[in-house]
């Protein structure tokens, strides 16, 4: 679905991403687990268009991405859950799902699929006419995820889904992301929580200092001992 | 009964003001830029709403809607052609383009045809006196005032109802993140200064007919003015610019019916620099606080 061929990005002089490759196939949840500022995130924001790779491809079901307008990335099915939710906070959390669906004209399919949001997440139809500023971090991070369900993704990029929540949410959160996956969405996870994310996810990549430096299914990294020592806090 | 008359004049000209202020207020919400080149966009829309006048004679209502057209067009093209190129540079660097634009406008106008001022004819609006409970208030100015607050409430409906005005919301919050909710960044810009030119364009007309005089550099003095609106009533909130821009007119009106009609221009500044000393967030604004 997703096939990234050695892309090198960078911001100004600092190169983020050296030749990274990596594959998505449908249906699959994928996660990139690494450090902090490994170029998890770099990798994300190049495949939604924030950035641009310097060299190498993006190809998204065959058609080359890279590089182009982060808008008709979304337009092409891609949704991006950035890092820190951003949610719209001086918007009510219906206005923010709206604009989840900003591209979409389906005025009928809109509103049925706002409907499942508010299935998947109860929360915000408790919280709908709510500024999304006053909602707790776990209910922000439901709207954001919620918000890029609304523009109707075949994949979706999730980035720290867990950060800074209580670990009962950060269950709650978890479990929903597989619901997602189940619907039939592609979903690639970046995750500081090496242990959480390697026990939903069918296969990762280990992302050191802009590189992939080790990969396969996520059973078979769970019981690495270099992962074990490395990210999942083993001994 | 003075006082009152007085104050519906404070009302008028804080109507012009509130419309100049909040393309000023609109613009720095979505690109952190103070817009100096704001003034002269009014400046231009009245010199258009007067060629509407004299030279295509054409109605008051007509006349508006050119301006504010042609203003909007305007106001798109510097944007794409002045600050677009510089939107990733230093704030500094717009600010200064800004004024290089300002003074381009002025001057290009002056280049053009000349500095001598024009009148606008004085039979554009009915001028009946009306009298309301033993004030008189010229018809002229209650006109001006409901064209003014129609456009306000119309801001209002575009900005919350309609799909670019989330879109602008959206982008002055966050850009990154409104990129990624499909929205075209550089449209949405070019739809709010469209919009705030629009409405300078509007209160130029309106300028016109109610002060007759317009000349080239007329308008440097309100427009700053309608920046110290912008900035009382808290810089990028807009109904803090329509606030903020009444409350100057009546400031000024109040200041010059206490006989003290030449610190008028003077008060204004005064406002600016008591209000960035006690209240630099303005009447509307809030400190912003985040949660992690």
């Amino acid at each position: 679905m997703l096939k990234i061929e050695d892309i090198n990005v960078y911001y100004g002089n600092i190169q983020a991403l050296k030749g990274v490759s990596m594959e998505i196939n449908k249906g699959e949840i994928v996660t990139l687990i690494g450090a902090n500022g490994a170029g998890k995130s770099t990798l994300l924001k190049t495949i939604s268009g924030l950035l641009k790779p310097k060299q190498g491809k993006v190809l998204f079901e065959g058609d080359p991405i890279g590089g182009k307008a982060a808008q008709s990335i979304v337009k092409m099915g891609i949704s991006h859950v950035p890092e820190g939710r951003r949610v719209f906070a001086n918007m009510t959390v219906a206005e923010n799902l709206e604009l989840g669906a900003y591209l979409r004209k389906d005025k009928e399919g809109i509103k049925k699929d706002m409907g499942k949001v508010y299935e998947l997440f109860p929360r915000l139809l408790e919280r709908i006419k709510q500024q999304a500023g006053t909602l707790s971090g776990g209910e922000q991070q439901m709207l954001a995820m919620g918000r890029a369900l609304m523009a109707k993704p075949r994949l979706l990029l999730l980035d720290e889904p867990s950060m800074g929540l209580a670990p009962l949410l950060v269950k709650q959160i978890f479990n929903i992301i597989q619901e997602i996956s189940e619907i039939g969405t592609t979903i690639l996870l970046v995750e500081q929580n090496a242990n959480l994310a390697l026990s939903i996810a069918d296969r990762a990549y280990v992302v050191e200092t802009g590189r992939i430096v080790l990969s396969g299914k996520a059973e078979d990294l769970t019981s690495s001992e270099e992962i074990k020592m490395a990210y999942l806090g083993g001994h | 009964m003075e006082l009152i008359q007085q104050l519906v004049n404070g009302i008028s000209l804080g109507s012009i003001y509130a419309l100049i202020a909040l393309g000023y207020t609109m613009v720095y919400g979505i690109v952190k830029l103070i817009n100096f080149a704001h003034g002269d966009v009014f400046m231009v829309g009245s010199f258009v709403g007067f060629y509407a006048i004299t030279v295509m004679d054409l109605s008051f209502i007509s006349a508006l809607l050119i301006s504010m057209f042609t203003c909007a067009i305007f106001g798109v093209l510097i944007e794409r052609i002045a600050y677009k190129p510089l939107r990733n540079a230093t704030r500094i660097a717009a600010l200064i383009t800004a004024i290089g634009v300002s003074l381009l406008i002025e001057n290009g106008l002056i280049y053009i045809r000349g500095a001598q001022p024009e009148a606008y004819p004085n039979n554009v609006l009915p001028m009946d006196k009306l009298d309301i409970f033993g004030v008189s208030i010229s018809s002229q100015s209650i006109l001006i005032l409901s064209v003014s607050i129609i456009l306000m409430i119309i801001l209002q409906f575009v900005v919350h109802k309609t799909k670019i005005g989330k879109a602008m919301r959206a982008v002055s919050f966050d850009s990154e993140a409104a990129k990624l909710m499909g929205i075209n960044v550089n449209n949405t810009i070019s739809a709010t200064f469209a919009i705030g030119s629009a409405l300078a364009g509007a209160a130029g007309v309106i300028f016109g007919i109610y002060y007759i005089k317009i000349e080239p550099l007329m308008g440097v003095l309100p427009g700053l003015k309608a920046f110290v609106a912008a900035v009382l009533g808290g810089i990028g909130i807009i109904p803090g610019a329509m606030v903020g821009g009444l409350l100057l007119g009546v400031i000024e009106a109040l200041v010059s019916a206490a006989g003290y009609s030449l610190w008028r221009d003077g008060v204004a500044f005064i406002v600016l620099i008591l209000i960035l000393i006690f209240l630099p967030q303005g009447l509307f604004g809030k400190n912003k606080r985040e949660k992690v």
